[in-house]
């Protein structure tokens, strides 16, 4: 179906904000007697805080407060506390202090003295599995979500039987299974079984989260840096201990997520309670690129082992996974939970067992960082398909292809419960791509010699849920004419906060010049919105801004009816005009409608409002009541499945075998996002994740001192993400482009499995070039390159994590 | 069903109270009285810092997240004149002071970004007589002689965007847009070098900034398209 708006490009309207550095994020706001906070964080990977002495501190000039860790709420077990008594990892904020400008503050936190006594401390989750292992908190070593916060011990036994290189599988608080997978292991063809890390990497968005607040008229009012606003708002609220009515929240632009900012953070909180102990005054925490490593949460690290099993055409029909998760030091993102989900959609095995346990460690946080746990699945995953397909005789692609869901998902089946889906077209993904790539007549180049180097190639695929229901959409037409669409959503860079507005212009027929999209801050008046985060925007969104727009249009039809006579569904719109559908002289202005809407009043005007809408939106609502006409619902549409966001992808290299240096020469990724919305916006989606990918593939990691559990991979330099010249100077990118059906106008999410699906492919075409060599770790680092080139062993051992 | 979706969210594990114990302020002798916003403060501390007898003291830092590293500075700050986007503007520096922290902090000048304060990102990218320089890694007092263009400078004074700016709105350079100011500050400052670059030359120049989300194809497409209308 042809649209007006949807599947066009449009100039998303905070862009030139962005380009002339008017843009406020959240670090650019200013208050007069701004105070300054900085924090004192752990030195060590596990303490005790025996006692802290800020007499020095208090009394030196300028400084204003304190907060130490009894001053402040604690969060329930391996919850992630504002300020700690028993800091677990490096970095974790102790005591924070407020002074008339930072350089006081520095120096008065220098004054500070703590004494820590040293607790035994973990960076290996395995290490913390053993029989006398440490923990990583007091207590215990392993939680998750609906995993119980526990010390999980594994036997001397468990460990033996895997000998010095395997994966020892004890008891695990996470395990499913589908099919009789022993039995489909006996009858396959060709079974291929390998260990395999991850490793944690930093999210390290450009900007560090800063955050100010202050409190004035007995609301408290906080500027933060957050993927999600009306999301983030309730819960930022309930940390600060105040009702959400009580919190004036301002979240405008994002200085990047990837996850890392997906809702409120502790962090977020503090510069709140420090000015609420200052009487109000206004109180800035400026975060510094360290901090922001500490506290910015990371991708959580996986160990693992995989067994899969093919018929000789190359069906998946067995698939048995075991993974350990690195934590961190709180209960962090299930990605363990979404390593099982992904597997089971994108190869769709017969049958399946999946194996998991979340370990805590005395490493940073880990959040969710794009596509989290789905991104390490395929990077751990599809090097064994190559494995498989090479045994085979099978080409990659179609291995790939025969094993993945298509023609809209009919058949697919998601999860522990092989659950349905909304729609799903991956197969036809492969497929574009394999022919826009030329991937049968370019692929016979792999393994070609040109002196040092060796062309590989790579495919591989992807997935994350992409979408959510059940939220609230809103949108005020002024008696202006102009269609103002409300969206809390947030503004994490995807300008999927604008694309998805459009869906409501769509519905009323009004050209984008006459819509304007109000965002950023709780001032805004915002309907209750699901975060910018999990790749759900664009299904979750368009919903919303449909089933508002909707409510509008109908109100529109109503109140023409009213007007001029006759029945609601005897007009129709027509160019901003509610026109008689059989006689085109009888009509009225979207304009004069909103006036009429404002003299009726009623749920015209928005002094009243649906029932089952959330409260925040019904605050919004009474906020705007009687400004115009008001279109609010729920998003009240069946959502029977789970929606899949999948992207597959391709690329050619060029790896140097004397320097382990590759070289990207190709790179096309496809994406199932549904309907196209915003074609730029989708090629730099799949680009940009493309990059990301590359650098989770090849250079990203954490790395810990084993001996003294410092972090050793804090700023950039050492990270490191992907510049300018890691990358080809074009990349390139298509779309299956076909609608989901439960999404009104057929799109749904991809942020998440464009990244997965490059750096997987990424990996796969450096095995491809050293001739199928299994690394079995993620990232593969030069040096791992020229070990492998030259026969040598690799320096790590294989199960060995965060220290390599 | 959304369950699926729902990211991290450290407010689980919170109880809804007070989250700090001590809710009355302070009434130890550190802290002077504060006084609502409303006030006239801002007219106040204007008038006193334009009558230039203010000993301001906007000494802003970057330290690492464990222990802050001392930095000396209750050197004395001096008055000094900068020139900034063609203007003259005075402002106390003091002698440790970065012309990131200057331009932020003393002229309010936020379109300037600190990502990393170590010269590895580029996010603060600023020109110095038409080059450009990390402003986090430059001290103020060591450029105050030359003519600064931070972004807030870039577009004429009509509001007319320069054509970086309105080539990287064209090609969705932008993502979350934290580090655009600097790519189009080295951007303008190349093509004001080389006006006919070649893509790896662009590339090149460009290869200081870092780009978190990775929108370089799309920046760099802004860059040439740029190129043929400076």
């Amino acid at each position: 179906m042809a649209y007006k708006l949807i599947g066009k490009d449009f100039t998303p309207p905070d862009l030139v904000a962005k380009v002339t550095g008017s843009a406020k994020y959240a670090g650019d706001f200013r208050a007069d007697g701004m105070a300054s906070i900085k924090v004192l964080g752990s030195p060590m990977p596990h303490a005790k805080v025996k006692s802290i002495d800020l007499s020095k501190a208090e009394a030196m000039p300028g400084v204003l407060a304190t907060l130490v860790p009894e001053d402040v709420k604690q969060p329930g077990p391996a919850g992630m506390a504002i300020l700690s008594s028993e800091p677990a990892y490096v970095g974790q904020p102790i005591v924070a202090i407020a002074a008339e400008n930072e350089q006081l503050a520095a120096d008065a936190l220098a004054a500070i003295e703590v004494e820590l006594e040293p607790l035994p401390f973990c960076i290996d989750p395995l290490e913390s599995l053993k029989p006398d292992g440490p923990n990583a908190l007091t207590g215990g070593n392993v939680v998750g979500r609906d995993v119980e916060f526990q010390e999980v011990k594994w036997s001397g036994k468990d460990f033996a039987l895997a000998g010095e290189d395997g994966l020892p599988q004890g008891k695990v608080p996470v395990e499913w299974a589908f099919g009789d997978v022993d039995a489909a292991f006996d009858a396959a063809a060709v079974v291929v079984e390998e260990t395999f890390v991850h490793s944690s990497n930093a999210h390290h968005a450009m900007e560090p989260r800063s955050a100010a607040a202050y409190w004035e008229n007995g609301k408290c009012h906080v500027w933060g840096s957050t993927q999600s606003t009306a999301f983030a708002q309730p819960g930022l609220a309930k940390m600060i201990g105040i009702s959400p009515a009580e919190l004036v929240f301002v979240a405008e632009y994002c200085g990047g997520g990837f996850g890392g900012k997906a809702s409120a953070y502790p962090l977020m909180v503090l510069p709140a309670l420090m000015s609420k102990k200052m009487g109000g005054r206004p109180a800035m925490l400026r975060v510094s690129r360290a901090e922001e490593y500490y506290n910015g949460y990371a991708r959580a690290g996986f160990q693992g082992w995989g067994k899969l099993g093919f018929n000789k055409e190359g069906r998946l029909t067995a698939a048995d996974v075991f993974v350990v998760q690195d934590l961190g030091t709180t209960t962090g993102f299930w990605d363990f939970n979404n390593v099982g989900a992904a597997i089971s959609i994108v190869f769709q095995p017969e049958s399946m067992r999946f194996r998991a346990i979340p370990v805590l460690t005395n490493t940073v946080p880990k959040g969710a960082q794009r596509g989290p746990g789905e991104n390490q699945a395929a990077n751990m995953l599809e090097p064994l398909f190559d494995k498989a397909a090479r045994e085979l005789g099978i080409d990659r692609v179609a291995i790939r292809s025969i094993n993945a869901p298509g023609e809209g998902g009919k058949d697919a089946k998601y999860g522990a419960k092989q659950g349905p889906v909304t729609s799903a077209y991956l197969k036809e993904a492969l497929a574009n791509g394999a022919e826009q790539f030329n991937w049968s007549e370019r692929s016979k180049a792999s393994g070609q010699r040109n002196g040092s180097k060796v062309r590989g190639y790579g495919v591989a695929s992807a997935y994350h849920s992409a979408g959510a229901a059940g939220f609230d959409g809103l949108v005020r037409l002024s008696p202006d004419g102009k269609l103002h669409i409300h969206t809390g959503v947030g503004n994490l860079g995807t300008f999927s906060y604008a694309s998805t507005s459009r869906v409501a212009a769509e519905v009323l027929g009004m050209a984008w010049e006459n819509c304007i999209i109000e965002r950023g801050g709780t001032t805004k008046n915002l309907p209750w919105n699901f975060g910018q985060f999990g790749s759900n925007t664009s299904f979750t969104m368009s919903r919303t801004n449909f089933a508002a727009a909707t409510d509008a249009k109908n109100k529109l039809l109503e109140i023409a009816a009213m007007e001029l006579g006759g029945a609601a569904d005897d007009y129709k719109l027509e160019n901003e005009m509610v026109v008689a559908t059989a006689d085109a002289g009888k009509s009225m202005s979207f304009a004069d409608c909103a006036k009429k809407a404002i003299d009726l009043g009623g749920k015209f005007s928005g002094m009243e409002a649906p029932e089952d809408i959330n409260p925040m939106t019904a605050a919004s609502v009474a906020g705007l009541a009687g400004s115009g006409l008001i279109g609010v619902s729920k998003d009240n549409m069946p959502k029977t499945a789970t929606v899949p966001a999948l992207a597959a992808g391709f690329i050619e290299i060029d790896l140097d075998l004397e320097t382990g240096k590759y070289e990207i020469l190709d790179y096309l990724g496809v994406a199932d996002c549904g309907v196209v919305m915003h074609p730029q916006g989708l090629a730099a989606q799949i680009r940009s994740g493309a990059i990301m990918g590359f650098g989770l593939a090849t250079t990203e990691r954490h790395i810990y001192d084993p001996e003294y559990g410092r972090p050793n991979a804090i700023g950039l330099y050492q990270a490191k993400p992907k510049t300018y010249l890691d990358v080809p100077a074009a990349l390139q990118w298509a779309a299956v482009d076909l609608p989901d059906e439960q999404s009104p106008l057929g799109s749904k999410g991809i942020g998440e499995p464009v990244e997965g699906c490059a750096s997987a492919a990424l990996l796969c075409a450096i095995s491809d070039a050293l001739g199928g060599h299994m690394f079995n770790r993620t990232p593969v680092v030069t040096d791992m390159i020229i070990n492998a080139a030259a026969g040598l062993p690799q320096s790590h051992k294989p199960l060995q994590t965060n220290c390599q | 069903m959304n369950e699926d979706l729902m990211p991290y969210d450290p407010t689980v594990d919170y109880t809804g109270e007070p989250a700090i114990k001590e809710i009355t302020p302070d009434g130890s002798k550190h802290i002077p009285p504060w006084k609502p916003l409303n006030l006239t403060r801002r007219r106040f501390l204007q008038g006193v810092v334009c009558s230039g007898i203010a000993v301001s003291s906007t000494a802003i830092l970057f330290t690492s997240g464990t222990r802050p590293a001392r930095a000396d500075a209750r050197a004395v700050e001096r008055l000094i004149t900068l020139n900034v986007n063609g203007r003259k503007r005075n402002v106390d520096v003091a002698p440790n002071e970065t012309l990131a922290h200057t331009l932020r902090y003393g002229l309010n000048l936020i379109g300037t970004k600190v990502g990393c304060n170590r010269a590895e990102c580029g996010a603060c990218a600023v020109m110095a007589d038409g080059v450009s320089i990390y402003s986090c890694s430059t001290l103020t007092h060591r450029i105050k002689n030359k003519s600064i263009t931070t972004i807030e400078g870039i577009a004429d004074s009509d509001g007319t965007l320069h054509p970086v700016q309105q080539a990287f709105i064209d090609e969705l350079g932008p993502q979350c847009g934290f580090c655009t100011p600097g790519q189009v500050v080295t951007a303008v400052s190349f093509l004001k070098e080389n006006p006919n670059p070649t893509v790896d030359e662009a590339r090149m120049a460009m290869s200081g900034n870092l780009c978190r989300c990775g929108a370089y194809d799309h920046y760099l497409k802004g860059v040439m398209k740029a190129s043929e209308k400076v």
